[in-house]
Parts: C-alpha cells; sequence; structure tokens
C-alpha cells in the first residue's frame, strides 16, 4: 500500500511538473467583494491549510464584516494597519493551484489614491479579472480599471459581476450590464473580454456552475482561468537580448547574460550588437543544464558570440534583419507614482530593459482623464500651466529625450522593450512609469538637445591617450550620461 | 509548433529568479546572499550558480550563526561552501553569546533580537553590503505576500511597508544612497510546493534533518523540540524520548519544532504536505511571541 501511495504522488508530481503559470489581476472598488472572491478561489482549490482556517474563523467573529459567513477578506489583508481600516492598500500577491495550472494572483486595491499600485499588480499579469457590483453595474472606477487593464496592454479581461444573489439573478440584468460594459471597451482594443455572473459570497459559478444562472452556458470564473490561452502572450517574432551581465571566467569564455526580451534565437543566427552595429553568429546558448539549439521569452540564457565583439550591459543584441527603433526621443504613455508632483525642469533617470539613461520630459500633450478617457491639454483649455505637471495617479502622453541612445520598441508591440521606468535622482524613488507609443524623429525635436563633446585633436589630446579616454566616457555611458567624442 | 515555446512554471520561476540575481549582481557594488541553511535557501544558493555558470558566482554567502543551530545544518553549510567553491561569510554577536544569551534563559523573544536581527544588522554593517539576497517567499505569510522583490531598506535597515517602491514589469530600481540598502528576494514567486519539486528535480542537497529519522525529543510547551546539545535545560534531561519525527523549518534548535513523521523521501515529504493541516511556520515558535510578529519583525530588520 506504500508502494502504491508513492507511485501516486510520483505521477502527481510528474503532472504537477508540467503545469504552466497564470499571472492574474483583480481590481474592483472597495466592496466589490474582490477579496471575497480570492478566498473563495484559494479556500475551494483546497491550499487553505487548517490552522490559517482556525486563526480566521477566530478574527471573522473578533472583526469581520461578513456577517454569518466565514470573512474571506481576512485571509488577504496581511498588513496590521489594513487589517484596522478594513480595506486593502497594497499589492498582495496569493498563489494557488489546480489540476491543470499554476497561478499568481496580484490583489489590488480599487480606491483612488492606490491607482499606481493596480498598475504595479498589473504589469506582469496576463490576465485581469474586474469585479462590479450587479447592483451598481459600470461605474466610474469599472472605466478607469479597463482603462489601466488596456494601458498596459493585458489581453485577457474578465468582467465578473459580482453579488448577483442581490440582484435575484436577473439575466436581464447581467445583459444590460455586459452590453454597456462592450460598448465603454470597444475602442480599447482589448482582444479577450469574458463577463461572467456570480456571487463570491455564496459561490456561485465561481468554482461550480450556478443552478440559480441556467440561462448562463459560459465557463465559471476558475474553469476560464484554467483553460484561457496565454501562449501568445509574447512576442516570438523580434529578437531582443538586452545584454544584462557580461561574465567572463576566463580567457576562452565570454559569454552575454540575459532575459531573452522577444523573438527567438537560434544557434548558429547571425545576430547585430546594438548600438556600435557589429556583427557576429551566436557561437552558443549557455546553461548550468547544457547547451540549448534555440531560446526563447523569458529564458535567462548565456550567449557565446564567434568573434571577439565589445558589448556591455545595457546594449542588445537583435537580428540584423529586424532592428528595434534606435533614438533619443520618442512619445509615450507615462502614469505618475510619486506623492512628489512632476518637476519639468528634473533630469530623471530611466531604465528601459538593462539600460540606463538620464532623461526628460520634454512636453506633455495632453492628459487622460481615467474615468471619463477626456484628453486635457493647453490647446482645448482643459489645462493651464498650473496644472500642467503631473501629479500621482495621472496618465498623459508626452515627449522624452534620454541623455543616449536607447534601443525599443512600441509597447503595443513588444512590451518587454517598449516599458520604462523613471527614477527622481534626488529620493531615487520610481517617480513614473511608461509604455512607448512610438519614436519622434530627432529634426522634429527642439534644438538645444545637443549632447556634450570632446573634440580631442582640438583639446591637443595625444592619440595614445584616446583609449583611455574611451573607457572613461564609456563608464560615463553607463551611468547615463552620453557624452559625445570628436577624435 | 506552439510547445516549442513553452516553459513550465518551475522553468518560468527558474528563468525569473535567475534574472533577478543577475540584475543585482549587475547593479549593485558589493551584494551579499544571505544563507539560512534552509531548503530555500538551498534552491536560492543553486539558482546563483546557474545564474553565472560557467563562471564563479560575484558574491559572497554569509551565515548568520545564532550560536543555537542545529549541528547538522553547521556541517551541512560548511562541507557544501566547501565542495561548490563558495566565499562563506560567518558573522554572530559574540559579545550577546559571551553574555549568555540563549533561548531558555532570555526568551524566544530576546534571544531572536540579539542573535538574529541584531548579529545580521551589525554584520550588514561591518561589510558594507549595498544589496542582502533572502530565501522569503510571498506565500509562507501574510506580510510577506505584499513585499517587493527589491525591498528598500532605509539606513538604519528599516522596512517601511505604506513607503513601497513601485515594481514594474522586471524593471527593478536599485538605485540607494549611501548607507541605504535593497533587500532581494528571488524566490518571491515560489510556493512551498514549487520548492520541493525543484530540489526533487535538480537533486539539490538539503540538511537531513528534513527526512524522518529516529531522533531524541522532548516536548516543550507543546512543541517537540529536539535535544541537540547539551545546553538542553537539567529540568528537560530525564524526558526526552527518542522519536521519529523529521523538521519542516530549520531555525535555532529550542525554537523549532519538529513534527512526527515518516517521511524519509521528498516524494513522502510532498505526500504529508499535500495530506497535512497545518501550514509550515506553524512549527516556528517565534511566529507566535506577539500579534503580527513577523510584520513587526520585518520593520525592525528581521526577514
Amino acid at each position: 500500500m506504500d508502494n502504491n501511495n508513492n507511485l501516486d504522488i510520483k505521477a502527481f508530481l510528474d503532472r504537477d511538473e508540467q503545469k504552466d503559470l497564470l499571472r492574474f489581476l483583480t481590481a474592483g472598488s472597495v466592496d466589490d467583494g474582490k477579496s471575497t472572491l480570492i478566498g473563495h478561489l484559494l479556500f475551494d482549490s483546497k491550499k487553505i491549510y487548517e490552522d490559517q482556517l482556525d486563526a480566521l474563523k477566530r478574527d471573522s467573529k473578533r472583526v469581520g464584516n461578513a456577517g454569518d459567513h466565514i470573512d474571506y477578506a481576512l485571509l488577504l489583508d496581511g498588513l496590521k494597519a489594513e487589517r484596522e481600516q478594513g480595506i486593502t492598500i497594497d499589492v498582495a500577491y496569493r498563489y494557488f493551484s489546480t489540476n491543470n495550472r499554476k497561478f499568481i494572483i496580484a490583489d489590488t486595491p480599487g480606491h483612488e489614491q492606490y491607482t499606481r499600485n493596480m498598475i504595479t499588480g498589473g504589469s506582469t499579469a496576463n490576465l485581469a479579472v474586474i469585479l462590479v457590483d450587479a447592483r451598481l453595474g459600470v461605474i466610474t472606477q469599472t472605466r478607469r480599471h479597463t482603462f489601466l487593464v488596456s494601458l498596459l496592454g493585458i489581453k485577457h479581461v474578465v468582467l465578473a459581476v459580482n453579488k448577483m444573489d442581490l440582484v435575484d439573478f436577473s439575466e436581464e440584468k447581467f445583459n444590460e450590464i455586459v452590453t454597456e460594459y462592450k460598448k465603454f471597451t470597444a475602442p480599447l482594443g482589448i482582444p479577450d473580454i469574458t463577463c461572467i455572473p456570480l456571487s463570491a459570497l455564496e459561490g456561485d459559478n465561481v468554482v461550480e456552475k450556478s443552478s440559480r444562472t441556467p440561462w448562463y452556458s459560459g465557463p465559471t470564473l476558475l474553469e476560464f482561468l484554467e483553460t484561457v490561452h496565454i501562449d501568445n502572450d509574447h512576442n516570438l517574432s523580434d529578437f531582443r537580448f538586452p545584454v544584462q551581465y557580461v561574465l567572463r571566467p576566463n580567457l576562452d569564455f565570454r559569454g552575454f547574460c540575459g532575459k531573452v526580451a522577444s523573438g527567438v534565437v537560434h544557434k548558429g543566427d547571425e545576430v547585430m550588437a546594438l548600438p556600435s552595429g557589429k556583427k557576429s553568429r551566436i557561437k552558443s546558448i549557455v546553461t548550468y543544464d547544457g547547451e540549448l539549439d534555440y531560446a526563447f521569452p523569458p529564458q535567462s540564457v548565456t550567449l557565446t558570440l564567434e568573434d571577439e565583439i565589445d558589448v556591455s550591459r545595457g546594449e542588445m543584441l537583435v537580428h540584423p534583419d529586424n532592428l528595434p527603433c534606435v533614438g533619443r526621443n520618442f512619445e509615450a504613455m507615462l502614469v505618475w507614482m510619486d506623492e512628489e508632483p512632476m518637476d519639468a525642469k528634473k533630469s530623471f533617470f530611466i531604465k528601459q530593459t538593462t539600460n540606463m539613461s538620464r532623461t526628460h520630459i520634454d512636453s506633455i500633450k495632453y492628459k487622460v482623464d481615467v474615468n471619463t478617457m477626456e484628453h486635457l491639454s493647453l490647446e482645448n483649455g482643459k489645462l493651464t500651466k498650473e496644472t500642467l505637471p503631473m501629479q500621482l495617479n495621472q496618465i498623459a502622453r508626452v515627449v522624452i529625450t534620454t541623455a543616449k541612445e536607447l534601443f525599443f520598441d512600441p509597447f503595443a508591440k513588444n512590451k518587454a522593450t517598449g516599458a520604462f521606468i523613471l527614477i527622481d535622482p534626488i529620493s531615487n524613488n520610481t517617480s513614473a512609469v511608461g509604455m512607448i507609443i512610438d519614436k519622434v524623429d530627432d529634426n522634429e525635436m527642439i534644438a538645444g538637445q545637443e549632447l556634450p563633446t570632446l573634440d580631442l585633436p582640438k583639446l591637443g589630446i595625444k592619440p595614445e591617450n584616446y583609449d583611455a579616454i574611451e573607457i572613461a566616457v564609456k563608464e560615463l555611458n553607463r551611468q547615463g550620461i552620453e557624452i559625445k567624442i570628436i577624435k | 509548433m506552439e510547445e516549442k515555446y513553452k516553459l513550465s512554471h518551475l522553468k518560468e520561476l527558474e528563468a525569473e529568479s535567475i534574472h533577478i540575481i543577475r540584475e543585482v549582481a549587475a547593479e549593485f557594488e558589493n551584494p551579499v546572499m544571505l544563507y539560512s541553511i534552509g531548503k530555500d535557501s538551498s534552491v536560492m544558493v543553486r539558482l546563483a550558480e546557474k545564474a553565472f555558470y560557467p563562471g564563479k558566482v560575484p558574491f559572497p554567502l554569509m551565515h548568520i550563526d545564532s550560536k543555537w543551530k542545529f549541528k547538522e545544518m553547521i556541517q551541512f553549510r560548511d562541507e557544501y561552501a566547501k565542495k561548490y567553491g563558495w566565499n562563506l561569510i560567518v558573522e554572530s554577536n559574540m559579545e550577546a553569546f559571551r553574555a549568555g544569551v540563549g533561548p531558555f534563559t532570555h526568551g524566544s523573544k530576546v534571544h531572536t533580537d540579539l542573535m538574529k536581527t541584531q548579529a545580521l544588522l551589525h554584520a550588514l554593517d561591518k561589510y558594507k553590503f549595498d544589496a542582502a539576497f533572502g530565501g522569503a517567499r510571498r506565500d509562507e505569510e501574510k506580510s510577506r505576500a505584499k513585499e517587493r522583490i527589491f525591498s528598500f531598506r532605509d539606513r538604519f535597515h528599516q522596512w517601511d511597508p505604506k513607503n513601497q517602491r513601485p515594481e514594474l514589469w522586471d524593471i527593478y530600481n536599485a538605485r540607494i544612497h549611501k548607507g541605504e540598502s535593497i533587500r532581494v528576494f528571488p524566490l518571491s514567486n515560489w510556493t512551498e510546493l514549487d520548492i520541493w519539486q525543484y530540489i526533487r528535480l535538480e537533486n539539490i542537497p538539503i540538511v537531513p534533518l528534513y527526512f524522518a529519522k529516529m531522533r531524541p525529543i522532548v516536548e516543550i510547551d507543546g512543541n517537540l523540540i529536539m535535544a541537540d546539545d547539551d545546553r538542553l535545560p537539567e529540568k528537560y534531561r530525564d524526558k526526552v524520548q527518542m522519536r521519529m519525527v523529521r523538521f519542516r523549518t530549520l531555525g535555532c534548535w529550542p525554537l523549532t519544532g519538529a513534527v512526527e513523521s515518516n517521511a524519509d523521501t521528498i516524494e513522502k515529504i510532498v505526500e504529508e504536505m499535500m495530506t497535512t493541516t497545518k501550514s509550515e511556520r506553524t512549527t516556528r515558535v517565534i511566529d507566535f511571541d506577539q500579534e503580527a510578529s513577523m510584520e513587526q519583525k520585518k520593520r525592525e530588520g528581521y526577514f
């Protein structure tokens, strides 16, 4: 019997090993029952251990907000301060698995001042579950959450119409909400939207199909999460390999470590290094577990090249017939994440892939009112000089100039090379995050952005010293300060 | 065709962790990997070896020895570091140790503060480490579920849960001022089952205490405590019995309860875990000191 059990557990582990991973975000307003829904998923997938359950029953009686029901929300609200306020204030990550898949939930708050946390939680998600209260339907916060989800390029959205028990499981009410939601989301271009009527508190259509919604023939929430196809979410066509770390254990080995940001690279492929433009071929794709014939996102590998070419952190290996944008100017959607409002005169650090540069925000084209999607600008009179600078949780379309050239793609085409963060050089806070829309031609930019230049012959520097100066300048470039050298 | 470009969840987690570890090596001047000798540390250490293969890992391992660790842990630590060529730093709060601080005489709270938290903070200052890897997982405990992968600490090593930097995509903000530091958790997204699964698949060595064996056990306040050395107070000595037990977590021997078990292979451990009714931290005495005690300790600088 013992042996039999061992075989079972081995089979279980072998199957478990093959499961893939779905990361999803949940968003809703304060009383939409989001924590209850997550608690239910965790509970029903049997991941809640007995001792956690005991503590929960104890706490529910003391501070619970769910009446006679178990208050699932208490399972999730980890921090002391939150327990006192009775609301979730930050992103919390939860883990559960079923027979088919592993899941990571980013549980994010719904109220206004913490939009930045939803952006944080959503950045790594394949899918978003947006909750609405069936009694209230699509409200301002629903629109905001959906807009943010579309901004983050999340391809799959579930509209969970919760509290159906409080509207007598009315098909009419559900359809009304779905119609309104679809109308609102049409221009946002989210490829996959699924609407599910459910009751998180009573468990209808969460895991088990509800007998109280005979008119609904679609999947339950868990069924959908288990089966939704996410394989095509990575960009597999444009090979981008931002060099993360250069490995030189001995004179015979020079490996470029990094994560395949997008595309597929094969052994023997011709590659080009940016910005130098030098070409070589992939000699080997090295991992601790042996060499690979090809690598794809999000694998972390080490590439070696046939020729000795110099490539540093922040530079990029690509296929020569498929180049990213290379430039210092681009337009982007920017989300302001800092309590400190934007200071347009400030020079920020920008981190994009493994690259770091100094940067500043040239102009704000318009801000987006996240509740109405309306554009606000100086031109249409909806912004003044005073209201122009970005504040916490605001979103705007901006033009950005960097001190050195970056290698990027539009975010819509390639998340990994189209995303960036801005870091305040004084507080070191992550002040803003951005998604690149497209490049802006240099000649469209206002003059006065020229790089500082060292004209070596003019300065009377002898050619034998050029190498030393180039090394020093390269180090400055690495720190984000671009200097041009004339030899 | 699609299957060709699909990773299992473990391979995806591995790739994410390697990316995090390399990012730290590239962006910080003086990182260190904190090593607790537990199963999670064993996985983290292997991931670091993978990240820099075929090169050597460019940062040291550091163990904060509370002087009350199981003997088998210390032996395992020294053998592992030697076999895999790690630069191992061991630090202890010798002052408190010489003053006789220990869990039996001073209680778990004082002991943990002096021999673990203070010893760690002192060592971080001594070597001026600007980044420290830890093997914590978000699924372990509620306050950890909210922590970033790159977790900022001020000059006093304190964590402020309300003032965390936004963390987006896989772009980590590594910028700090002098004296500040970042704690980095490359295993953030791993679960306990993932850890065991990975140990099994990769044949990662772990301390034998995780496997069931007859061991000398005494029951203290409901916990099964192993009599690991002669510092066990006299009053318990004649109550020691040989029992078939194993450990789900490892720490200071007087503060780590064993569980009765026959699981002597990883498969059996996983089976036990899948059918068990207690989550892993219940065998840690320190979590129950005071309400929200882990959050409190994290604020003070303990992991």
